[in-house]
């Protein structure tokens, strides 16, 4: 695997997820026609749409470019990290906790006295998350163990959401409950942005300072250390990321799975399965799924907020099954 | 003797009890140490101290570095030859120059170059290392210990589960990095195949050394029967020795 | 049509499919009234002669939902289960046509009459539900002179024809605005505004997009009320461009209860729509 060959890949995905990024601002339920999207989108040309490109559709486009890009992100270093191919925020229960966390911040009306509490109480739900799903499957744990504790995990963060959720004062909060598990990017602000940039910046930011240690991981953590990977420092590193980046993700769009599955593997072999180049190509990865999804969303039911999660499983889990037939096979 | 590991008094414990303990040695340039031991005598537990990868009491010359500079001068093959991604194997190889993040592109080439030449691995390069059988991927990881260019090399069982002329060509390997004023330490099974190659033995019995010598010193009727409950039979040849367990002595 | 039944000793539990019979002469006054539907509850408390309502629902006496709530905390409050309105041996319960339709069919196969009102779903819609109403409570004068009343401040209020009939909208939580065939947005009609949800093309209830509503500029958006607790949903009642958009000082703050059911009290709202409406025109 050669630097230029990645070079192409990062740039093919760079473009792909421009594209999106520019269908995502030109799709949406008030027709509005390319040339006075851009003429809005740049130059403030016409007051209304002006306030439907930069208000509206923007932020729904970063976003969507962002968690996407965080979800894939994390689920690279994931799966690098405890060197096993389903390791996922959503299977490994990271992404509920995070909802929790953040459900349980917006009903004590914490977030409401204090906008960051969002952000933070779902970083520290993921973060909580990962550490059991460490000590519960061990540093390296097999396929079976990791997603048992996944599930365990899940369906207990899941179902103290709802617990909250139903003993919410607010008439809608019962009904948010499809969001959290689901995952929707419909009516986000640039408040939203403002909220989950600045933790997604420095999970990647760790990520990039970190990642490097990666692929020395992929001998084991002892000939990783013994060519002198600080393993124990890059395994916190790498958790702190990841709950930094599920967390923010999923405080603002809730918790949209198997993102952090699909890409990875779809482009480990491009990477040549270089779990450090992975990380970058499958931040590229997700964001591309992420977009597509949302435009997905919209043009196949305009009114309805289908949630995204409700896409991501229809195509993940299929390929989720198949990877667990294929360690099947492979460990036979 | 220019000693590239020196060990004074080194004891680890897990928990309560000693695995290894007051264990004093060292390794010089041009030494090919095989560590010998029945199964549980504390072979893996003594190298992983050694490393730094569990904490040890005692003198170790490699602690007193810093974890960086250490990997430039051990490198360690673990006895599981374990590949989590299906990288190229030359990629895998690659990864032995982590340990010199300074070095140039050209030097890193170079080191990367010739383990592949010197491992016979031209024509698997491209090959996904884990698709390899059992012998090719213990040469890409061996191959990934020499780019590494660390003097000491520590190898853990680097034999097991490797066809004969598998095995021989890795020790022959060893052997040679050995002749270029490197040094091996390496924990083995095979009896026979230490006492052909190596250059001293070293026979551990419950965390303790018992016996430090060359083949010949250490293979004796007495030592055997005491640590490997065996009798053998051994013939000592200008050519070298030639070693085979017969039987079992019932304790 | 459903008509009120009183129960009778010679009806059998579980032969109760009495429905469509004549309907009883006043002397025949239910009872014991329970009532299990806000709406029902709201013009059961308009209506009954005192005594004659012995529970309404629990949402009746919540501020939130009820514009009556002071004075449903004089009735004992009900959760609308079958068994612990069965246990207040009612000789009527009043309940909405297509909710809790479990309790109700439980209680009519247990021989309790139930007579159900449809919500409302328009201005002309009340003074029907009064006569109903009237009629099964045995309140029939009562319930007339209500109607006569309703009618003639309806007429006071009508709009003249002359007016620019400004645009607004109404926004809820999750983006949810009501369209033409809906009560509200008869409101909003009768007051002399236009509808963007109804121009939009939404008949009833429904998700109005936020950029559909930015791109229809209305001259005004009327919010709904804020629940206690913190929700998701309600954040879209603080986008900001929302916020810029269309703050018109005239808009009034209207509740959800304040236009939630069909009472003569609806009125007050198109009433004060109205001065919203005249105090933008005045702008203008």
């Amino acid at each position: 695997m050669n630097s230029m060959r990645y070079s192409i890949l990062i740039a093919l995905l760079f473009i792909l997820v421009a594209c999106l990024f520019a269908g995502s601002l030109l799709i949406g339920p008030a027709a509005i026609g390319l040339n006075a999207s851009i003429a809005a989108l740049f130059h403030g040309e016409g007051e209304m749409v002006t306030l439907v490109m930069r208000e509206v559709r923007l932020p729904r486009a970063i976003l969507g470019a962002l968690v996407g890009g965080a979800l894939g992100l994390s689920g690279a270093a994931l799966q690098g990290l405890l060197r096993n191919p389903l390791a996922e925020p959503g299977l490994i229960g990271t992404s509920s906790a995070a909802a929790l966390g953040a459900v349980i911040t917006i009903q004590t009306g914490l977030s409401a006295a204090f906008a960051l509490a969002l952000p933070l109480a779902a970083l520290a739900g993921a973060l909580i998350s990962v550490g059991l799903i460490l000590l519960l499957a061990g540093p390296r744990g097999t396929i079976l163990t990791l997603i048992l504790a996944g599930i365990g995990l899940s369906a207990l963060a899941t179902a103290f959401t709802s617990l909250v959720l139903n003993l919410s004062p607010n008439p809608f909060a019962a009904s948010e409950i499809m969001f959290w598990m689901m995952g929707s990017l419909a009516d986000r602000s640039m408040l939203h942005v403002q909220l989950a940039l600045p933790f997604m910046v420095l999970g990647a930011a760790i990520m990039a300072r970190a990642g490097g240690g990666l692929k020395a991981l992929t001998l084991g953590e002892d000939a990783a250390t013994s060519m002198g990977v600080n393993v124990t420092r890059l395994r916190i590193l790498l958790v702190v990321a990841t709950a930094s980046l599920v967390g923010a993700a999923t405080a603002v769009a809730g918790a949209i799975g198997f993102v952090g599955l699909i890409v990875p593997h779809l482009l480990r072999r491009a990477v040549g399965a270089n779990p450090t180049r992975l990380l970058w190509a499958s931040a590229l990865g997700g964001a591309a799924v992420i977009l597509a999804a949302d435009i997905a969303v919209r043009i196949i039911a305009p009114d309805r907020d289908l949630k995204l999660g409700v896409l991501t499983a229809l195509v993940g889990a299929p390929f989720f099954l198949n990877l667990i037939l294929r360690t099947r096979r492979e460990t036979a | 003797m220019n000693a590239l590991l020196a060990l004074e008094n080194i004891s680890i414990f897990r928990g309560p009890c000693p695995v290894v303990s007051g264990v004093t040695l060292q390794v010089g340039a041009g030494e090919f140490v095989g560590l010998l031991g029945p199964n549980g005598a504390g072979k893996t537990t003594l190298m992983r101290g050694v490393l730094g990868l569990v904490p040890a009491s005692g003198r170790n010359s490699l602690m007193e570095h810093t974890p960086e500079a250490r990997a430039r001068m051990a490198a360690f093959l673990p006895q599981e030859r374990e590949i989590a991604w299906p990288m190229p194997a030359q990629d895998v190889v690659a990864l032995g120059r982590m340990a010199h993040p300074q070095a140039s592109a050209r030097k890193n080439r170079q080191a990367i170059e010739n383990a592949i030449e010197r491992m016979g691995l031209g024509a698997l390069r491209e090959r996904a290392a884990t698709q390899l059988s059992g012998g090719e991927k213990a040469r890409v990881l061996i191959a990934r210990a020499l780019a590494q260019e660390a003097p000491l090399l520590i190898a853990d069982e680097p034999t097991a589960g490797l066809d004969p002329a598998a095995q021989i060509a890795v020790m022959d390997v060893f052997r040679a990095h050995a002749g270029e004023g490197g040094a091996v330490l390496a924990s083995l099974h095979d009896l026979g195949l230490a006492a052909r190659h190596c250059t001293r033995l070293v026979l551990l019995l419950k965390g303790q050394i018992v016996a430090n010598g060359t083949p010949q010193e250490v293979l004796t009727e007495e030592n055997l029967a005491r640590v490997f409950h065996l009798r053998a039979h051994v013939e000592w040849h200008a050519s070298g020795v030639i070693f085979q367990p017969l039987s079992v002595i019932d304790a | 049509m459903l008509g009120f039944v009183r129960r009778s000793k010679r009806i059998i539990a579980g032969l109760a499919l009495v429905a469509g019979l004549a309907l009883p002469a006043a002397a025949d006054q239910p009872q014991r009234v329970v009532s299990i539907n806000l709406c029902t509850d709201l013009l059961a408390m308009q209506l009954a002669a005192p005594g004659q309502l012995v529970s309404v629902s629990n949402l009746a006496a919540d501020p939130h939902s009820s514009v009556m709530a002071e004075e449903a905390a004089a009735y004992r409050a009900n959760y609308g289960l079958a068994e612990e309105v069965f246990l207040l041996k009612p000789d009527l319960v009043l309940a909405g046509e297509y909710t809790a339709r479990a309790t109700t069919s439980l209680l009519e196969r247990l021989g309790v009459p139930v007579v159900k009102f449809a919500p409302a779903t328009s201005l002309d819609d009340i003074p029907a539900h009064l006569e109903r109403m009237g009629a099964a409570l045995g309140r029939e004068a009562e319930a007339q002179a209500m109607i006569e009343a309703f009618n003639a401040d309806r007429a006071a209020l009508a709009p003249t024809g002359d007016e620019l009939r400004p645009l607004a909208a109404m926004y809820y939580a999750n983006g949810y605005s009501t369209g033409l065939n809906t009560l509200s947005g008869k409101v909003l009609d009768a007051a002399g505004f236009r509808n963007v949800a109804a121009e939009a093309g939404l008949l009833r209830g429904g998700n109005l997009p936020l950029e559909v509503l930015i791109m229809a500029a209305p001259d005004m958006v009327i919010r709904g009320n804020r629940y206690p607790g913190q929700s998701r949903s309600e954040d879209i009642l603080d986008h900001p461009a929302l916020a810029r958009l269309g703050a018109s000082p005239a808009a009034p703050i209207l509740a959800d209860r304040d236009w939630i059911c069909g009472t003569p009290r609806i009125l007050e709202v198109v009433s004060r729509l109205t001065e919203a409406r005249s105090a933008l025109e005045k702008i203008r």
